[in-house]
């Protein structure tokens, strides 16, 4: 019984998720293996092998690899995963795009997203967006599972020197062609694994609005989210969007600004440690998961937010 | 060309889901159910392409029970021309959602495979994915935006990150995100018209695929409650909770 943890990585350093998956790996079982598929990737291979919980990893370095397709992927995964028991990654877009391309082609139904380890074969995972939480069993022989990264602790990334093992690409996939990636670059936290969100709904209004949640971000070194209501209106970019079809996020503090609470926000980030909720609407649903409700104009409260965060001798980073 | 959308038929998203006393499921009798979200983005585009004159036909299927006919009749309503519905009664897994679905490709021929990214029941996110892979079919993910060229779709995909676009060829499955486009409404004369367009009824055991659960579902409970909060008066109220009581600032 051996884990195959799939590393996601932008072939210069790990992916900070694949420490948490790394994590999760080490709860289904102490053997942990790290594949590891990329362009010019020797450096993400070194840094898999520096975990301390990761006993071997497997390095296939090709240009088939460059833009991480899952096609291209797959082929290669398949070739790998005769010893092991259990296949995972994290449940990102990366993975979510990934792991069932694999686990049809092992005639496995794959558990996805889980939250905890129960055993090696029974996992938990949020259905109904996070409004109801099931225990499953897998009786596949091979078990495909994909973790949500933030239920997770990240795995110590120093300490440990694992072999790492060269090997062959699979078949290259001709059907689909990567055109281009606009990533939107940011000096702050990623929304992912930020100690502080802030984040603006629909309230919001317009896009320039959001400079008054910015102003806070930059004051509390927060990532900055958003409901679907916001990113479909145009306000903000979709990796801005928390939710059960966008980011899940579990901070140590949230604070929804103009944001009423639908079930698909809440599935996002009811699991913040904190939550503070600003809107005028004093019946929002917001309300019932806030640890701290403020009713008032988001337009007023923000400015003198900041006035008050700026009279503190000191914030924590 | 040709384009079958896959829709399921789920509780409706509004709907405030409340987990059985017996930890067995949710409660799903006297629940007002819908179409999956995403699946409308799926079937409006299909349709959108159509009338662009790039396809000839919209076929849509769902797989379920009796009831999930009210998901294809739908989409008839807004534009499908044709409808399947694979009857198979209880949890279908991803997988085996795949695999019949395989057999329809199989039988049915479509150039394009449309649907949502995501079922917002199960959460599950597998089965376009299962279904490029037991088709050997390249997959567009979470798609924002489509554009039809000649042997070839060119897909923006939303990812964590920000952006992809790929060019995959035809044929290809794409799973459609919810920003995709806006799903129209269907009209009461397209839906009494709908009444009249074909709809085949398929028994998912004539098919030859094995639905048997391969993950067994041992409980289903609420998640845990949050402590309730309290309300606060002012903005330097609420940072002094957060700065003495939460410390978290």
């Amino acid at each position: 019984m051996s884990v195959l943890l799939i590393a996601e990585h932008n072939n210069k350093e790990l992916r900070p998720f694949t420490y948490n998956a790394a994590t999760a790996a080490s709860k289904i079982n102490e053997d942990i293996h790290v594949l590891v598929l990329g362009n010019k990737s020797d450096g993400v291979a070194k840094a898999a092998s520096e975990i301390p919980l990761v006993k071997k990893v497997i390095h296939v370095d090709n240009e088939i690899f460059d833009n991480f397709t899952a096609e291209n992927y797959t082929s290669t995964i398949l070739k790998h995963v005769d010893n092991y028991s259990h296949i995972v990654c994290s449940a990102n877009t990366f993975g979510k795009n990934l792991m069932p391309r694999v686990a049809a082609l092992l005639d496995t139904s794959q558990v996805s997203d889980i939250v905890n380890v129960i055993s090696e074969d029974t996992f938990l995972r949020p259905i109904y967006a996070g409004n109801a939480f099931a225990t499953v069993k897998s009786n596949d022989k091979k078990k495909c599972v994909t973790i949500r990264p933030t239920s997770f602790d990240p795995a110590p990334s120093t300490g440990g020197s694992a072999e790492i093992v060269k090997s062959d690409p699979g078949d290259k996939f001709e059907s689909s062609k990567f055109v281009k990636r606009e990533e939107i670059k940011s000096d702050r936290p990623e929304l992912g694994t930020a100690r502080v969100v802030i984040s603006g709904g629909r309230g919001m209004q317009n896009s320039d609005n959001f400079k008054l949640i910015t102003a806070i971000a930059d004051k509390l070194n927060a990532a900055i989210g958003a409901s679907r209501a916001a990113v479909d209106a145009g306000y903000i970019t979709n990796d801005h969007q928390v939710g059960q079809t966008g980011k899940v996020v579990v901070p140590d503090l949230y604070i929804a600004v103009g944001i009423s609470g639908a079930i698909q926000h809440l599935a996002g980030m009811k699991e913040s440690k904190v939550i503070v909720a600003i809107n005028k609407d004093g019946e929002a649903p917001i309300f019932s998961v806030a640890d701290y409700g403020l009713e008032a104009d988001l337009f007023e409260a923000l400015p003198q937010f900041l006035e008050e965060l700026n009279k503190l001798n000191s914030i924590q980073k | 060309m040709k384009i079958l959308v896959a829709v399921k038929r789920v509780i409706d998203y509004n709907v405030q889901v409340r987990v059985k006393d017996d930890g067995t499921g949710v409660v799903t009798d006297n629940v007002k159910m819908s179409t999956n979200p995403p699946d409308d983005n799926a079937i409006e585009e299909a349709v959108k392409i159509k009338e662009s004159g790039k396809a000839k036909e919209v076929v849509a299927i769902t797989i379920g029970d009796d009831k999930a006919q009210e998901t294809v009749r739908k989409a008839l309503a807004v534009g499908a021309d044709k409808g399947i519905h694979v009857k198979v009664d209880g949890i279908v897994e991803p997988l085996a959602v795949s695999k019949i679905l395989k057999k329809i490709v199989e039988k049915e021929n479509p150039d394009l495979v449309f649907m949502g990214k995501q079922a917002i029941d199960d959460d599950c996110n597998q089965t376009g994915q299962m279904l490029a892979a037991i088709l050997n079919w390249p997959q567009a993910t979470f798609a924002s935006k489509i554009e039809v060229k000649e042997k070839s779709l060119e897909v923006t995909r939303e990812i964590d990150e920000g952006l992809e676009t790929i060019e995959v060829n035809i044929p290809a499955i794409v799973t459609c995100d919810l920003r995709l486009n806006e799903p129209r409404y269907a009209s009461l004369p397209n839906i009494m018209k709908a009444k009249k367009k074909p709809l085949e009824q398929i028994n998912a055991s004539d098919l030859g695929v094995d639905t048997k659960a391969r993950i067994e579902q041992i409980k289903v409970e609420e998640p845990p409650k949050r402590k309730a909060g309290i309300k606060v008066a002012s903005v330097s109220e609420l940072v002094q909770k957060l700065k003495n009581e939460a410390k978290v600032i």
